[in-house]
């Protein structure tokens, strides 16, 4: 409370996080199921999509599993969302290229990309490396999502093109988005 | 229990995968889905009769239970089944756990153990030593997990799935045959086939 006779200094409006901005484009998309592999990037997200009853959301033992649990889900006729880091999605080529791709199953993948701008494992930095060429051997649409100011619309038209067009999407979340993860000790 | 060499004790019958699977479907009369994992299991599911509640997996081995828990969380008053053969389940055991975590009463996973990998030349699995793969389920927490000890009681524990409230799990010991027909790999169609048998789609 500002103190009687000072005029209050004009706050703009506080501005929506990234996480806000996802969690918002998979309701307004309908996107209810969201299994996930955890990341330390993803742990608002995925709390606050656990405090959601909108939707039902889970950790999955492998992310090749979260794949196969959101293309029968969406066969049946719910959509989902798949949640993983650059390390998880490098387990995936043989799931996109003998089920997502050729049984033209929306995927929707939100991928948190380590291995870049401030990588302290040099293992991240090696497998963060074969993500895109992944992405492009496959010829998958993705998106390098790297701006607060441009996400939602990314967000919300790379999910909507997903389904529409019956072909998988990655949307890959840049530490400059996000903040990333840093070495801290 | 085990035999001094380490092999699990078994009083389970060896039986017919494509006997098995048209037992299985001969005894859905409510549209009941059915995901047949890769290889051998979803030939046979074909040769049983193609069904429009039927989904045949071409490659991305391991995926018939987490399919099938797919289908089950989306459509939980449709009763959903899995088949897949030992070899996939050790690929993606995690989903085990995933399933009995969430516990969808309407899956019902069945698990077609020959020890081998047939279509592959017969290999044996690393399970075929001495793991018993319904002893891993009940530990992953499915506790309605059975191995059918032979066609009748498999019948018994599949018409016990049809009304279950639990996830249930049945272990049958099969022989070394290959399916006795082959799916037809048009991926695209049958997933729009399955889209239309699950009351998802309309024709165009």
């Amino acid at each position: 409370m500002a103190p009687a006779g000072t005029p209050p200094v004009p706050q703009p409006a506080p501005e929506k996080s990234w996480h806000d901005v996802a969690l918002q484009a998979l309701k307004r998309n309908d996107i209810r199921l969201v299994p996930y592999v955890p990341d330390r990037i993803l742990t608002t997200l995925i709390r606050n999509i656990h405090a959601d009853p909108f939707f039902t959301t889970f950790p999955t033992a492998r992310e090749e599993e979260a794949v196969g649990i959101v293309a029968g889900a969406w066969m049946a006729g719910m959509r989902g969302a798949v949640l993983m880091q650059t390390s998880g999605f490098a387990t995936l080529p043989n799931v996109l290229a003998s089920l997502a791709i050729p049984y033209q199953i929306p995927l929707i993948m939100f991928v948190s990309e380590r291995g870049t701008l401030g990588e302290f494992n040099y293992g991240q930095s090696l497998v963060g490396r074969t993500m895109r060429p992944v992405l492009d051997s496959l010829a998958m649409e993705h998106h390098t999502c790297t701006r607060l100011d441009e996400f939602e619309f990314i967000a919300d038209r790379s999910i909507k093109q997903a389904i529409t067009t019956q072909a998988p999407v990655a949307l890959i979340l840049s530490p400059l988005l996000t903040g990333g993860k840093v070495f801290d000790k | 229990m085990s035999t001094a060499a380490g092999a699990p004790v078994r009083n389970t019958k060896v039986m017919s995968r494509f006997d098995l699977t048209s037992r299985l479907v001969a005894k859905l009369k409510h549209e009941e889905a059915v995901i047949g994992g890769i290889g051998n299991t979803n030939f046979d599911l074909w040769a049983a009769g193609h069904r429009p509640q039927n989904f045949y997996m071409l490659g991305s081995m391991g995926l018939g239970f987490p399919i099938a828990l797919g289908v089950a969380l989306a459509q939980p008053n449709r009763r959903v089944f899995g088949l897949e053969g030992d070899g996939s389940l050790l690929m993606q055991m995690g989903c085990l756990s995933t399933i009995a975590m969430l516990k969808p009463k309407n899956l019902t996973m069945i698990v077609m153990d020959n020890g081998i990998y047939q279509i592959t030349g017969a290999q044996p699995t690393a399970a075929a030593a001495a793991a018993d793969i319904v002893a891993i389920a009940t530990a992953s927490g499915l506790s309605n997990s059975a191995w059918a000890a032979d066609e009748e009681d498999f019948e018994r524990l599949v018409d016990q799935a049809l009304s279950a409230s639990d996830p249930t799990l049945i272990g049958v010991r099969i022989d070394d045959k290959p399916g006795v027909g082959a799916t037809r790999r048009d991926p695209a169609q049958i997933r729009e086939r399955f889209m239309l048998g699950l009351g998802v789609r309309e024709a165009l």
